[in-house]
């Protein structure tokens, strides 16, 4: 008990319910690869955990810290495209791997402070503009600069012989399970993603997550207090950037490609937005909530909204609203009803319920 | 002995910086060395300012919300989707006046669909106001997520409405193609977005400088409890504030489509980008500043589009820093109490 305590930074999930959910779905991704065969699933559980870790630096800022960017996909582009240029550049092995990530890392600090220095000592409003401004100003710098980018196609590229899905650890599948480079990727992208969630849990439990919740709640008085509001945000901001661009190298390791669409579109952004809504700001376990429902909703909502659609065939409108194309149409309604109403998401209603129990 | 006299002569007026508007014309100039050509040079300059006035129609209504009320719409384009998607099915149902040889009956079918373009989004921005803005007033990470929900969900809504194909947007018969004046070329349809521009600035200026409510608006950008203190309701002032910058958009996102000839629903947020950096580099809340912004803008990716075409694209990007840099309030900026 005292080592989990440990191990969650003593934030336990504090309700039933939720610890079931956190267990069920740690348990689904930890051994997915054999619960779930097939290429789409393994696809969608890596997807999941690239994804927790993007939504819950995300949720660093925007829950803990109150700031507003829309600017996260392009830390998140920055690490894909820095492994998908140094694997094309260098020789396809682990240390272009390790100087892809270092070249990565480095500009989105870079990057982070800029734009944190730049526009975070004013108010909230003018940062998330400038951050849109930002964002949409690198997307088309990496579009444009189709030599070193591959443009609108994006690059695809090599990964170390270990992790190809060609390389064979075992000859004989073990419970009809391949043990090979895409089971290993698929272990790698897990574990990190594992050990980059615990890490984000420590710095919101650390006084330097109290400071940055302070100034969320009152900056005011945070600052009369004697911290630095400008230097905090400003650490979140780039510690946020880091994390995002390591769940870039993770995404790119596993599609085995970078391109606009998968990393800089902006449907990412808003997906990201409502992943952390919906699953609740400030908490985060809410990224881990949130995204796998979003993710699944994303994958599995289409087929049961095709059979709905079908079934309510000869009424108007209805068909069309539920459409399988129309699933975001559903989750937008989802998170605007859980702004007004549920600020901290499925996980603080969770455990809003089990606390009036106990 | 203090009181005033009508013999004092004029109230004293507060000066007009005019930095930004010799800005505004020094780019011109420079352009015009760079172009080299005479004739590209008038065209370019022609497309800017075509350009800038059809974002300033956009632009306005945000910048105005956001002085008088502190409420940023992230959802703003959704009016201008909406603008062009009315437009696209007004202009189908008057096709037939639309593709006639004629100039009034042109003008037959390009007033309804501006109309309507007005009209709708004017409707439903009333709407949005009550059901999104008003709980969350003076939440401003509130006001920004909401805005993103409900810019979400209208965009679907479009697409379950009008389809999520590339809609063609024509232009009237006699709008299309250009005239040639010696040997420069000026595109029809872009005198008609300066004509349209410039009447709803003038208008607008009017309205702010010469009445009753334009001065109480400029008070309320500028100190709103001292406004209200006075007895008069800024929040009633501001819901119709609200619908005519909706209704603003709206005849912008008509004649944005038009100028592109063509609508997809990604128009609004596109657009979105466009318009936060011209109200940024104007100054948040300030009319004037959000008209010189939209110009320089607008001038400036046609002439650096021609010029170096890699570079246009970011163009608008490096001219928000540049300002920046100089002013960090903006070129215009909105002193607050």
């Amino acid at each position: 008990m005292r080592a989990i305590d440990t191990l969650l930074s003593g934030d336990l999930p504090r309700s039933r319910l939720l610890a079931l959910a956190l267990g069920a779905i740690l348990f689904a991704l930890a051994l997915a690869p054999f619960l779930f065969p097939g290429t789409r699933s393994l696809d969608v559980a890596a997807k999941v955990c690239i994804f927790i870790v993007l939504v819950a630096s995300y949720d660093l800022l925007l829950g803990y810290t109150g700031i507003v960017s829309f600017a996260h996909t392009m830390f998140f582009g920055i690490g894909g495209y820095g492994i998908a240029i140094a694997m094309t550049r260098l020789d396809a092995g682990w240390s272009a791997l390790a100087i892809g990530t270092a070249g990565a890392l480095a500009v989105s600090l870079v990057l982070s402070l800029l734009v944190g220095l730049f526009s975070l000592r004013v108010k909230a409003i003018f940062f998330a503009m400038v951050t849109l401004a930002v964002a949409s100003f690198f997307a088309i710098l990496a579009s444009q600069l189709s030599d070193l980018t591959g443009g609108e196609d994006g690059l695809t590229f090599k990964v170390p012989e270990f992790l190809r899905p060609g390389f064979r650890l075992l000859d004989e599948p073990v419970l009809g399970v391949v043990f090979g480079g895409k089971l290993i990727t698929y272990y790698l992208v897990f574990t990190s993603a594992l050990a980059l969630f615990l890490g984000l849990l420590r710095a919101v439990n650390s006084p330097f997550g109290r400071v940055l919740l302070a100034i969320r709640e009152n900056e005011f008085r945070a600052e009369a207090l004697g911290y630095r509001t400008v230097v905090y945000r400003t650490l979140a901001n780039c510690l946020s950037a880091l994390v995002a661009t390591l769940a870039g190298v993770l995404y790119a390791l596993w599609l085995r490609y970078t391109g606009p669409n998968t990393t800089l579109d902006f449907a990412i952004m808003i997906d990201i937005l409502l992943m952390v809504v919906i699953g609740g700001m400030g908490t985060m376990y809410g990224s881990i909530l949130g995204t796998t429902l979003f993710i699944v909703a994303q994958n599995y909502l289409q087929d049961l909204m095709k059979m709905a659609s079908g079934a309510t065939r000869g009424i108007p409108l209805l068909p069309d609203l539920l459409h399988p194309d129309r699933w975001l149409l559903w989750l937008g309604v989802l998170f605007v009803v859980c702004v007004y109403y549920f600020p901290l998401g499925i996980v603080g209603r969770l455990r809003h319920g089990g606390a009036r129990k106990g | 002995m203090t009181q005033p006299s009508d013999d004092q002569g004029p109230l004293p007026q507060a000066r007009i910086d005019t930095i930004p508007l010799l800005i505004l014309a020094g780019v011109v100039i420079v352009a015009f060395f760079l172009i080299g050509s005479a004739s590209t040079w008038v065209t370019l300059t022609i497309a800017g300012v075509a350009m800038g006035l059809l974002i300033f129609i956009m632009a306005s209504g945000l910048t105005l919300v956001f002085g008088l009320m502190d409420v940023m719409n992230f959802a703003h384009g959704l009016f201008i989707a909406i603008g062009a998607y009315v437009g696209v099915s007004t202009m189908k149902a008057f096709s037939s006046a639309a593709g006639s040889e004629s100039f009034l009956e042109n003008l037959g079918a390009l007033a309804p669909t501006l109309l309507g373009a007005v009209v709708v989004a004017g409707l439903i921005g009333a709407f949005f106001e009550r059901v999104i803005i008003r709980p969350v007033y003076g939440q401003h990470l509130k006001q920004i997520l909401i805005t993103t929900g409900g810019m979400i969900v209208a965009e679907q809504l479009i697409h379950v409405i009008w389809g999520p194909d590339l809609l063609p947007l024509p232009r009237p018969e006699t709008l299309r193609g250009s005239f040639l004046v010696g040997d420069v070329a000026i595109e029809k349809f872009r005198l008609v977005a300066v004509v349209v521009g410039l009447s709803v600035f003038a208008a607008m200026m009017l309205v702010l400088n010469r009445t009753k409510i334009g001065l109480l608006i400029r008070a309320g950008v500028e100190n709103k409890e001292m406004v209200e203190a006075m007895g008069y309701r800024v929040r009633r002032l501001f819901v119709w504030v609200f619908i005519v910058g909706s209704a603003l958009a709206g005849l912008g996102g008509a004649l944005w489509g038009m100028y592109q000839e063509n609508v997809t629903v990604h128009i609004g947020a596109q657009m979105m980008v466009l318009i936060f950096i011209v109200i940024i580099i104007g100054g948040l809340g300030s009319v004037g500043g959000c008209f010189v912004g939209a110009l320089l803008v607008g001038l400036v990716a046609n002439y650096v589009g021609y010029l170096s075409p890699k570079v246009a694209l970011g163009s608008n990007i490096l001219l928000m820093m540049i300002v920046l840099f100089w002013r960090p309030q903006g070129l215009y900026p909105v002193n607050r109490q």
